[in-house]
């Protein structure tokens, strides 16, 4: 996975709550068997006019013009602003695929959905969760004329929009440290693989049944 | 030893070892699979030139995309079928075990794994699937992962996690005749909302839980992904057991008695201390019918649909409106005079046995309104369909005008041909009513198996505890 450490974007406001994964990326896409592609289907029933079909160009799609990444200030965003439960729904990986694909490197909002938030990790993707005051205001400030530009610093834990101060924000340690690394996580956990072996051992005498199959 | 939650249980037996910071590497037993989270997962195990942990753990089936009739022709969609026959090509290759499309043992997934015996009291249970969450029923700890997650405990048998927090829904008193399972989770996600249970795995109890059946738990656990818990819990009991015995899977002799020693202590101590604490009383829950796009916009059938003008939150009150536009549908309207176009009957929530009775009981000796234009019985598994055709309620459905279809996941996700037009309103026994869920543009309203089999002879939704000729 690619490392990240530090990471400059304009922002794109999604002002909606419970976005979830059908919406991100529609269920007919999901037939790929690729992990790549997905990008141009992101938000596809809001983005595009017309029913989507996988492997069509979407270059000639009619477009949505009230969809807020048809707008030309935010075409090129690669920080996603959003509201209350982002990610909810279906498991769907596609759904972090999709928006890295377009280009997005950090999702902002004020709470995810479970999943969704683990699934970013795996892709190189940094959700951050700020307080629904700062994300009111980030909102003002991304919605004015010229794009708001963020600078977002993964190793101090802080993004700073343009013109404005900087704003702190939590990452559990371990995460971080695998984002900062671009770490895989199954070889870090094949490190393990003789403790993960005695554990097994265990568990077949106590629990035989388990293993059945 | 310090009193513990089930949780704290099912955690502690699958704990292989903890960072300082709680990260831990927690063992799973039971891996299930199916055909459109796991392509990319076993190509990343062959470009990384590994193979599975332990493929005995894993159990694959296709049925998001597989067509729910005219099987014998194969899939017609291309890429659907590139993507079933993938699934087949990797289980081969990997030594899986596979439910293929034209096996009778093969459905839906969640359907599937219980029926088998496959799941057992103590597991820890994973999937490429949020709704992984159902399993829980059978006092598992079982969750949806993503798909690197999904490769990563092929490759390991583990799972990177930290600790949820622990909540507790006790659903006092009993139930109304007419009111089920899927009304109860309804009712909760309505109380607690589609965030309420973020970062917390949610144990069921109370009177009202005991009494459901394991299908009814299933229910319950199945949409706790809807209330935004990483996982649902109930506490093994007789039923438990009863269920469990005897299925293909299970342990049988010796090695069954001492399996059921050991899970009849898989429930909550007495004094456990929970995070949240959540008690709501069975008597007071109607069928409920969602009238939005998300899960938590839900009312009684009695109710009517609600105003957004009355909503102080103005982020809530916006969010209403587009799903009131979105769904065409006048604030204020009673939910019984919402006229339906199609009615979906089947799903991971509500297509097994009990939910198919449910529902024929409602329809035996009726017919669907003129003004459906489709019905569609999908069961949830070929083994829930024959036990259904015994019965005798594939007569019962067909001849009131519903079409009696393969099993799979069909117009729950609408991956397959089973799907809404746009601007067809439809009721649906599934978890979701997402925009497009069901089709563009597709309207959806989450009820219960009576709720929705009421609603096809009718029309409309009608509050079954009222139901006799139906109007
Ligand atoms: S029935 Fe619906 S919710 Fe269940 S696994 Fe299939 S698509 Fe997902």
């Amino acid at each position: 996975m690619e490392k990240f450490v530090k990471f400059t974007g304009t922002v794109a406001p999604l002002d909606r709550s419970n976005v979830d994964t059908d919406a991100i990326i529609p269920k007919q896409f999901l037939k790929s068997i690729r992990r790549s592609g997905f990008g141009p289907n992101l938000f596809d029933e809001w983005r595009y006019l017309d029913q989507g079909e996988p492997d069509q160009d979407c270059s000639n799609r009619p477009i949505n013009p009230d969809f807020v990444l048809n707008d030309p200030r935010y075409r090129h965003a690669g920080i996603l602003l959003a509201r209350d439960n982002f990610g909810c729904g279906s498991s769907r990986e596609h759904a972090p695929w999709a928006l890295a694909d377009y280009g997005f490197k950090v999702i902002i909002a004020p709470s995810f959905a479970d999943i969704f938030f683990n699934n970013c990790f795996k892709n190189g993707i940094l959700p951050i969760v700020l307080k629904a005051n700062i994300i009111d205001e980030l909102f003002s400030l991304a919605s004015a004329d010229e794009p708001l530009e963020i600078l977002v610093d993964l190793q101090n834990q802080r993004l700073t929009p343009a013109g404005s101060g900087a704003i702190e924000f939590e990452i559990e340690e371990f995460r971080k440290h695998c984002l900062l690394e671009g770490l895989d996580d199954i070889g870090l956990t094949l490190q393990h693989s003789e403790q993960i072996r005695q554990f097994e051992t265990k568990r077949r005498t106590k629990a035989p049944w388990v293993f059945l199959t | 030893m310090n009193a513990r939650t089930l949780y704290d249980k099912l955690w502690d037996d699958h704990v292989v070892r903890t960072e300082q910071d709680g990260t831990t590497l927690l063992y799973i037993d039971r891996h299930l699979v199916h055909e459109v989270t796991s392509p990319q997962a076993f190509e990343g195990l062959r470009l990384a030139g590994r193979k599975p942990w332990r493929s005995g753990a894993v159990i694959a089936t296709p049925d998001h995309n597989v067509p729910t009739k005219n099987r014998s022709g194969g899939i017609s969609d291309p890429v659907a079928r590139i993507q079933v026959e993938t699934l087949d090509s990797n289980c081969r290759e990997f030594g899986i075990t596979e439910f293929g499309m034209n096996d009778v043992r093969q459905g839906v997934v969640h359907v599937v794994g219980p029926e088998q015996g496959l799941i057992l009291p103590g597991m820890t249970v994973v999937c490429g699937d949020s709704h992984t969450s159902t399993h829980g029923a059978m006092g598992t700890l079982a969750f949806g992962i993503g798909t690197s997650e999904v490769e990563h405990v092929l490759a390991t048998q583990c799972l990177i996690q930290k600790k949820s927090k622990s909540m507790r829904v006790r659903i006092d008193g009993t139930l109304a005749h007419g009111v089920t399972a899927k009304d109860i989770v309804l009712a909760i996600i309505g109380e607690i909302g589609t965030a309420g249970g973020t970062g917390y795995v949610i144990e069921f109890a109370g009177e009202a839980i005991q009494s459901l059946s394991m299908e009814g738990r299933m229910t319950v656990c199945n949409m706790t992904i809807e209330a935004g818990a990483r996982a649902g819990i109930v506490a093994v009991d007789d039923k438990t057991i009863d269920y469990i015995k005897g299925r293909s899977h299970a342990p049988a002799g010796e090695q069954w008695d001492a399996a059921e020693a050991i899970w009849r202590n898989l429930h909550s101590d007495e004094g456990a201390v929970f995070d949240r604490e959540v008690v709501l009383d069975a008597s007071r829950i109607a069928p409920q019918v969602t009238w939005g796009t998300s899960p938590e916009m839900v009312v009684p059938v009695s109710g009517r649909v609600p105003d957004p003008g009355r909503e102080q939150d103005a982020t809530k009150a916006e969010g209403m409106r587009r799903a009131l536009d979105y769904m065409g549908l006048e604030a204020g309207t009673p939910i019984t005079d919402i006229p339906l176009d199609l009615v979906f009957i089947g799903s991971c929530t509500n297509g097994r046995i009990e939910d198919l009775r449910a529902a024929a009981e409602i329809v035996r000796g009726r017919k669907v309104a003129a003004t459906i234009s489709q019905a569609l019985v999908v069961p949830g598994s070929g083994l829930v369909k024959a036990q259904a055709e015994v019965e005798g309620l594939d007569k019962i459905f067909t001849t009131a005008g519903f079409e009696w279809r393969e099993p799979g996941c069909s117009m729950c996700l609408a991956m397959n041909a089973d799907q809404l037009k746009p601007g067809e309103r439809c009721a649906s026994t599934s978890n979701r009513n997402f925009e497009g869920r069901q089709g563009k543009d597709g309207r959806t309203h989450l009820v219960s198996p009576p709720m929705a089999a009421a609603a096809a002879i009718a029309g409309h939704f009608v509050d079954i505890r009222e139901m006799r000729g139906i109007e």
